[in-house]
């Protein structure tokens, strides 16, 4: 049996008491190591549940559940030790003057000793691929180098468990791929589990398992594969699939015959390719 | 408006140890009602290229010209209120620059800046909430109250309704959920061609540039590293992989499929599905 790291269990949840639901009676884990991508339309709750992931917020109904401690004011900070969160907008995540102090200032809150957080500020940097500008000025970075910066400050505190909200957003092409590819590392040289919260449909199906929120509520719950099997019903929620699942599903509707919906151009390729071989 | 940069260097800092050449001998024109994308990877300068459309920055070294408004370097700018009123910029997450107590005063802030008339502005507040896709039976309401998405969509009409010639935007989709995405990038194509406008737009996205846009522009660590319309643009995988760019998705698949089959699909802005479909007649061996 997977064990759980983090649980909602019927998590309710509302800005003000005269404002709309938020979550309503949301109940999901995330398993150690697991790869979890959230997705859902602007609104549906999904940045909602990642504050409640590490006590930015509390829920009004239901409880939260990390690493088998139940969300608390007393908890809070041993929870937030545990929990690395890295926002939509790195703006708003920066206190050092230099790059270098800004990956330290956690490691200064967590009374890491100095020989070790210059060895982890290296590594963390070089793992994003910034280790050239640790004495430049993060409010001068474009805003994907500051994002990686935000996102080595989190690495460098090792957290057992990540959130990218929208971390990726503001990032080039080449940039989200280099973040995914960061993640992925991590993973490998250590257990963490890693929540992300994405439009990026191609994200998406580099995660373990899939929840889609719609309106507040738990939509679907699967594998990417699974969930990029339904064509319509997600661009009826305002959601979209990767080119490769729609490209599938048209050659499934011209009668060909594509048993595994492909996740990837390798997996479209060869799908084709035993078709092809069969013609 | 035509849009012409002539030789254009920017310095941050200069003579610091700080000093970075953000621009470097840029020049290329833009005419009047193209749709132009600029890419690039992050750093590669395109931020501070669009800050120079609206005098936000001016050149180190040589000069750009907007419509009839020229930043020269070493002199300092005239007309940077004219040339302002006539380049609105749409900047990456412009809801987070809503500050009124409704959204009427809200997308009415610009033009009483410029002195526009009442009752001007009223209608323009109308015209461009509907623009956006709004109903204005929301104009009371307070802009914090909506959804991301919408205020975002307020934050552009603040930008249109200062009725402008030349529309820049960066990034203006960053950050919505696919279906927002659609949606905010038809609209500005629609406004476009129907109000007649040039528009320049940075983004990361491929599909987008492929898309919108007349003409890319690519940029390079401060230069311009390619140019051309979007089909020539993007058969140059290997030169765009070189700086840290792909091709559209679409196009990466078509010459996959090429390679592994043996085919001589082209692409040329098909849809997926008219793609799936030649793709399968010459798959089953059929010539199209």
């Amino acid at each position: 049996m997977e064990q759980s790291f983090l649980e909602f269990q019927n998590v309710s949840f509302q800005y003000r008491e005269d404002s709309p639901v938020v979550l309503d009676d949301v109940s999901i884990q995330v398993n150690q190591n697991e790869w979890v991508a959230v997705i859902g339309h602007n609104g549906s709750g999904k940045s909602t549940m990642a504050k409640l992931m590490n006590g930015l917020l509390f829920p009004n109904e239901g409880h939260v559940y990390v690493d088998g401690l139940k969300l608390s004011d007393e908890n809070i900070w041993e929870i937030r030790r545990k929990v690395g969160m890295v926002f939509q907008n790195p703006d708003n995540q920066f206190v050092g003057t230099t790059v270098k102090d800004d990956v330290a200032f956690g490691l200064e809150n967590h009374g890491i000793p100095r020989e070790e957080m210059i060895k982890r500020i290296a590594h963390s940097l070089k793992a994003v691929g910034m280790e050239e500008y640790e004495d430049h000025e993060p409010h001068r970075l474009s805003g994907g180098q500051k994002q990686r910066v935000a996102i080595a400050s989190v690495l460098a505190v090792a957290p057992s468990m990540i959130i990218l909200d929208e971390a990726t957003a503001m990032l080039d092409p080449k940039g989200r791929k280099e973040i995914m590819h960061t993640v992925n590392q991590v993973r490998q040289e250590r257990d963490v589990s890693v929540v992300t919260i994405t439009h990026d449909l191609n994200e998406v199906t580099l995660a373990d398992r899939v929840i889609v929120m719609n309106k507040g509520n738990v939509w679907f719950e699967g594998t990417p594969r699974e969930l990029f099997e339904q064509k319509g019903d997600l661009q009826s929620i305002g959601l979209d699939i990767p080119l490769v699942s729609k490209f599938a599903h048209e050659l499934k509707e011209l009668g060909l015959n594509v048993n595994k919906q492909p996740l990837n151009h390798e997996e479209l390729m060869d799908e084709l390719w035993t078709l092809h071989s069969t013609m | 408006m035509d849009i012409t940069f002539d030789n254009v260097s920017y310095i941050y800092q200069p003579n610091s140890p700080f000093e970075h050449r953000a621009l470097e001998n840029l020049s290329f024109q833009i005419p009047s009602g193209s749709f132009v994308a600029v890419i690039g990877h992050t750093g590669s300068g395109k931020s501070t290229l669009i800050q120079h459309l609206n005098g936000l920055l001016a050149p180190t070294h040589g000069s750009v010209t907007i419509g009839d408004v020229m930043l020269q370097a070493g002199s300092k700018p005239k007309n940077l209120k004219a040339l302002r009123k006539q380049v609105g910029v749409v900047f990456q997450y412009p809801e987070h620059q809503l500050f009124e107590e409704t959204i009427e005063k809200d997308i009415s802030f610009g033009p009483l800046n410029f002195g526009v008339q009442e009752e001007e502005i009223k209608q323009r507040v109308q015209e461009t909430i509907e623009a956006v896709g709004l109903s204005s039976d929301m104009l009371e309401r307070s802009p914090f109250d909506l959804s991301g998405g919408q205020m975002r969509r307020v934050a552009i009409a603040g930008v249109l309704a200062m009725n402008p010639r030349v529309l820049v935007l960066d990034e203006p989709t960053a950050g919505l959920d696919p279906k927002g995405q659609r949606e905010i990038m038809d609209m500005f194509y629609k406004l476009h061609h129907e109000k007649n406008l040039t528009t320049v737009h940075v983004t990361h996205s491929m599909e987008d540039a492929l898309a919108y846009a007349d003409y890319v522009i690519v940029m390079h660590n401060g230069h311009m590293y390619m140019q051309g319309k979007p089909l020539e643009v993007f058969k140059e995988k290997e030169a765009l992989n070189k700086v840290g760019l792909d091709v559209p998705e679409i196009i990466e698949l078509t010459t996959k499929m090429n390679k592994r089959f043996g085919l001589s699909l082209e692409y040329k802005k098909q849809s997926v599905e008219e793609l799936a479909a030649e793709a399968a007649h010459k798959l089953k061996g059929g010539s199209v």
